[in-house]
């Protein structure tokens, strides 16, 4: 035994970021002090990021079970059947702190590490998405951040090969010191070919592939497991650094392997690098791992174990291949000239065994790193109830096509071209439906290579909603993605959830994570749409100000004839506009308050999930019978909003019925839940069919024309429109001040 | 038409192509490794899109000194067909099959959507299908497709008709608008825009399709 070589000290530990409590545990359980090593690997294992221990008891209370769910949470990434014996791979997560410290690098890395998560499974990727939340526009440091963000999640992107096809993009003064970058990426594989981490087999090899490990990224866990202060660009050096062109290798090299029978678990190494990876694979498998760390491929000569099993450096993945499989492996990771290297055996110890230079350097018990990390039940308040807006406290200000003007050119409505035009959305040659295309929509659309169907996905979250009332808000996040792919025509899955709050430390910032938790948990069992992977991002503070409560989700959804997906965009001049869904007028947390009379504190809308539901499966009706010609749900501001989104996308313009019981701002503006505009030809049919779905619908107006037109007045022309919605973000980027 | 796809790594839009191919001449082409040595008789040889070797050091640097490369260069040499699109194109250039280089795009970005092009010439076996002077819409996706060439060397492509291709609305600060262009044997055609990722209708205005009919025209 090595364990007093350099036998550590609460000091030591405080300085890994462990309590006191979590270090006495740890010499009960081992019955000794942990040296450098030892205390290491506890402090990534059980930090915030890899161990769940705020958020572990709260997560288990979401519903992650359906029929077509084949792996829930607890994997590298969901997996649900989409039929044909398919299986759609997916998950979202955070890269928040490292883009915020070094924005290219940053959310370049956090694009490769949810690549690999995806294609650990098995899965080719086949479809990115970011979901980005960056501080106010007029920020100093903003324009930097978003510059480097789009473009390291471009530079990762396209170079791997991936289209980038979806995503959304915020701004929020609460974001100022801790912008949010999640990724998303879904994958497609065989349903009976997919990989999971359990190692097996006394003896079997231990295979370490892809890039060499170096010095970046130590303690990058345990970095994303704190809050940040003012100098915290200090932190550089624990951010990685990306090689996506190894990565397409890795991807390319994985995919050969496993077409053959030699792979018996992989996991990637991602956040504590070799540590997370042997110790999961250790757990999962129930037995012991040994390695020989200088067996392990090194960029810079002199690591100490230390050093080696912290890295985070990208692009490397861990195997227990087949016995007599080495060299089928060696030859395909030489092909792509990519590091192979045996490091270790599985052993039934059930001990992670590493030597370094002949002497045994750490000697843990697999099973207390994982069983015995801290669940904290943490003490939490209920955010206090906000007070209601009502319908008539706030008259427009100015003529309603002003006020459209206005809220199409402010931050969170206005166009993103300038982001997705810095991505390739469409190679892979599948995509049907994204932002750089003439048919962009609610979800995005991605073609199933070789077949007539299709994949459906979005990303969403409405953080002011979150703020001013979490369960509302957490309901409304799981519900709007829902709606996003019944709009593209899909059948909507899985989601996966990407938890971004505050430190969980506080009551109030712990009482939003419980309350988003409950209104996304009653979301998904009133919508069948479980949870199938996720990530928790915590600490998200900056000088004690905490971000706004973002849950994140990523919704993933199945279109079985690809001739039915649905877009937005007006196709046809002389089609009837109906609202479907209730309109009550609630204006309360809208865009509308928040861009004209600077409030988000008021009550969100209610989310009435039955109400949801009869409405989603009624526009998947009329969409699977060719009765629309163009579907978008209502969101952030409004019914006329949406209709000026749809207008814009096909160069069509509309006229819209004022109803003279509704206070027109609430009518135009309000965002109220569970709604969508369609367009169709055959207004009777639709009607009719609503009707008898109990389903409340409205005729509200036509397409045609040029202009939007409110009762036949107040025009403006879509030319004056699209300029507004096109140039904040040109302008704001192009600013050298 | 019997084809083939050079794969180097890094490539990233060897499927796309090979998809392409395969729905236009009803055969998959045969997919030939960079480390080969000899090429498969082919009547067309692709050079796909992508990032071969990372783009680190030059677009196109390394791919252009791969194994493959002695025979792709013989075989155009004899009068086979070539085809280099976006990372293709900047090999093409680098092994010195067509003129000029391909710089960074003048506003320093990647640029990936779709663009409007307008087919200079169709007298080649890549855009006879095509009507000259019509305009197609192409997507583009690269960091480094600013065309580059002397006035000398601009002012020969021009006088003799190898512009294919060329932008309405310049995206990259392309010398005279340059999007492709072609041999003085009309036997090569490099590209920046992606015909290939529009040949198929459920994926857009399939305007790329022309090009590989064309191919079909006069190779088969």
């Amino acid at each position: 035994m090595t364990a007093a070589i350099d036998e550590t000290s609460l000091a030591d530990a405080a300085e890994h970021g462990l309590t006191d409590d979590e270090y006495a545990l740890i010499l009960t359980i081992l019955n000794r002090p942990p040296n450098r090593t030892e205390l290491g690997i506890y402090s990534v294992m059980w930090s915030e990021h890899c161990s769940y221990k705020s958020s572990r008891r709260w997560l288990k209370t979401l519903p992650t079970e359906a029929p077509w769910v084949i792996q829930g949470p607890g994997e590298n990434a969901g997996v649900v059947d989409i039929g044909d014996g398919l299986a759609a791979v997916f998950k979202m997560e955070s890269h928040n702190h490292p883009s915020f410290i070094e924005p290219y690098q940053g959310a370049a890395t956090g694009v490769g590490g949810i690549l690999r998560d995806v294609f650990t499974m098995g899965a080719r990727p086949i479809a990115n998405l970011n979901a980005l939340r960056f501080g106010a526009p007029d920020h100093p440091k903003t324009r930097h951040l978003v510059a480097g963000v789009v473009a390291g999640i471009g530079g990762y992107g396209n170079c791997v090969g991936v289209p980038t096809v979806g995503g959304e993009t915020n701004f929020h003064s609460a974001y100022n010191g801790n912008i949010l970058v999640n990724a998303m990426t879904v994958g497609l594989a065989k349903a009976d070919r997919i990989f999971y981490s359990a190692a097996a087999g006394v003896g079997n090899p231990v295979v370490y592939v892809g890039s060499k490990t170096g010095r970046d990224g130590i303690h990058g866990a345990t970095m994303a497991s704190a809050e940040f202060s003012e100098g915290s660009e200090e932190k550089r050096p624990t951010v990685q650094v990306g090689d996506p062109f190894t990565e397409k290798l890795l991807i390319e090299a994985c995919m050969e392997l496993m077409a053959t029978d030699a792979i018996i678990a992989i996991q990637d190494m991602g956040a504590a690098g070799l540590t997370s990876s042997s110790v999961e694979m250790a757990d999962k498998g129930g037995c012991g791992i040994e390695l020989d760390l200088d067996l392990v491929p090194c960029r810079e000569t002199a690591m100490t174990a230390y050093e080696i099993m912290l890295s985070e450096s990208q692009e490397r993945m861990l195997m227990v291949l087949r016995p007599g499989r080495e060299e089928i492996a060696r030859a395909i990771f030489e092909k792509w000239e990519l590091d192979f290297a045996v490091i270790g055996r599985v052993t039934d110890t059930g001990h992670l065994v590493l030597r370094k230079d002949g002497t045994v350097v750490a000697d843990l018990r697999v099973a207390p790193l994982v069983d015995q990390a801290p669940n904290y039940d943490r003490p939490w308040v209920k955010t206090p109830e906000a007070p209601e807006a009502g319908a008539n406290d706030f008259p427009l200000p100015d003529s309603p096509e002003n006020v459209l003007k206005k809220l199409l050119a402010s931050p969170d409505l206005a166009s993103k071209a300038w982001i997705h035009d810095q991505y390739d959305s469409q190679v892979m040659a599948d995509t049907v439906a994204g932002p750089g295309l003439a048919e962009g929509g609610d979800a995005a659309v991605v073609r199933i290579h070789g077949t007539g169907r299709a994949l459906a996905m979005t990303t969403d979250c409405t953080p002011r909603y979150c703020k001013a009332d979490p369960e509302r808000g957490g309901a409304q996040a799981v519900a709007e993605a829902w709606r996003n792919l019944i709009a593209a025509g899909a059948r909507p899955l899985a989601i996966t959830d990407n938890m971004n709050f505050g430190n969980p430390e506080k009551l109030p910032i712990m009482g939003q994570f419980v309350g988003a938790i409950e209104g996304m948990r009653n979301a998904c069992e009133a919508l069948d749409f479980p949870v199938v992977s996720g990530n928790v991002s915590l600490y998200n503070e900056t000088d004690g100000e905490a971000i706004l409560p973002t849950p994140a989700i990523g919704g993933v959804g199945v279109i079985d004839d690809l001739h039915r997906h649905m877009t937005p965009r007006l196709k046809q001049s002389g089609e009837t506009l109906i609202l479907i869904g209730k309109t009550r007028g609630h204006v309360g947390c809208s865009i509308y308050l928040q861009q004209l009379f600077d409030l988000e504190h008021h009550r969100p809308p209610p989310i009435e999930l039955a109400a949801e539901r009869r409405a989603g499966d009624l526009v998947r009706w009329l969409i699977g019978r060719g009765l629309v010609s163009a579907v978008h749900d209502l969101s952030d501001g409004g019914l006329y909003v949406t209709l000026a989104e749809m207008a814009l996308a096909g160069g069509i313009g509309a006229d819209l019925e004022v109803p003279a019981d509704t206070p027109i701002q609430a009518w135009l503006f309000g965002e109220d839940q569970g709604r969508y505009l369609i367009s169709t030809g055959e207004p009777e049919a639709a009607l009719q069919r609503a009707a008898a779905m109990s389903v409340p619908c409205q005729l509200v107006g036509r397409t045609g024309g040029d202009a939007l037109t409110l009762n036949g007045a107040n025009a403006i022309s879509l030319v004056e429109l699209r300029e507004a919605h096109e140039s904040f973000l040109p302008d704001l980027m192009a600013r050298t001040h | 038409m019997k084809s083939c796809v050079i794969v180097f790594p890094g490539s990233n839009c060897d499927r796309d192509l090979a998809t392409a191919l395969a729905l236009v001449t009803g055969t998959p082409p045969l997919m030939v490794w960079h480390g080969d040595t000899d090429l498969p008789d082919v009547d067309l040889i692709g050079v796909p899109g992508g990032f071969s070797y990372g783009d680190y050091l030059r677009c196109g640097a390394m791919a252009a000194r791969s194994p493959i490369m002695r025979s792709l260069i013989d075989a155009a040499e004899r009068g086979v067909h070539v085809i280099g699109i976006c990372n293709g194109f900047q090999v093409l250039t680098e092994i010195g099959l067509l003129s000029g280089a391909l710089m960074r795009n003048q506003n320093l970005s990647f640029i990936g959507k779709s663009i409007d092009l307008s087919i200079e010439t169709c007298q080649s076996p890549f855009t006879s299908a095509y009507s000259e002077g019509s305009t197609v819409s192409f997507p583009i996706a690269h960091h480094d497709g600013n065309y580059f060439a002397d006035e000398e060397t601009l002012d020969r492509l021009e006088g003799d008709g190898l512009v294919a291709f060329r932008y309405i609305a310049n995206p990259n600060g392309s010398q005279r608008d340059i999007a492709g262009i072609l041999n003085p044997e009309r036997t090569v055609l490099g590209l920046m825009p992606h015909p290939e990722r529009v040949v198929d209708p459920i994926l857009g205005k399939p305007d790329g399709r022309a090009l590989f009919d064309s191919l079909i025209g006069a190779l088969s």
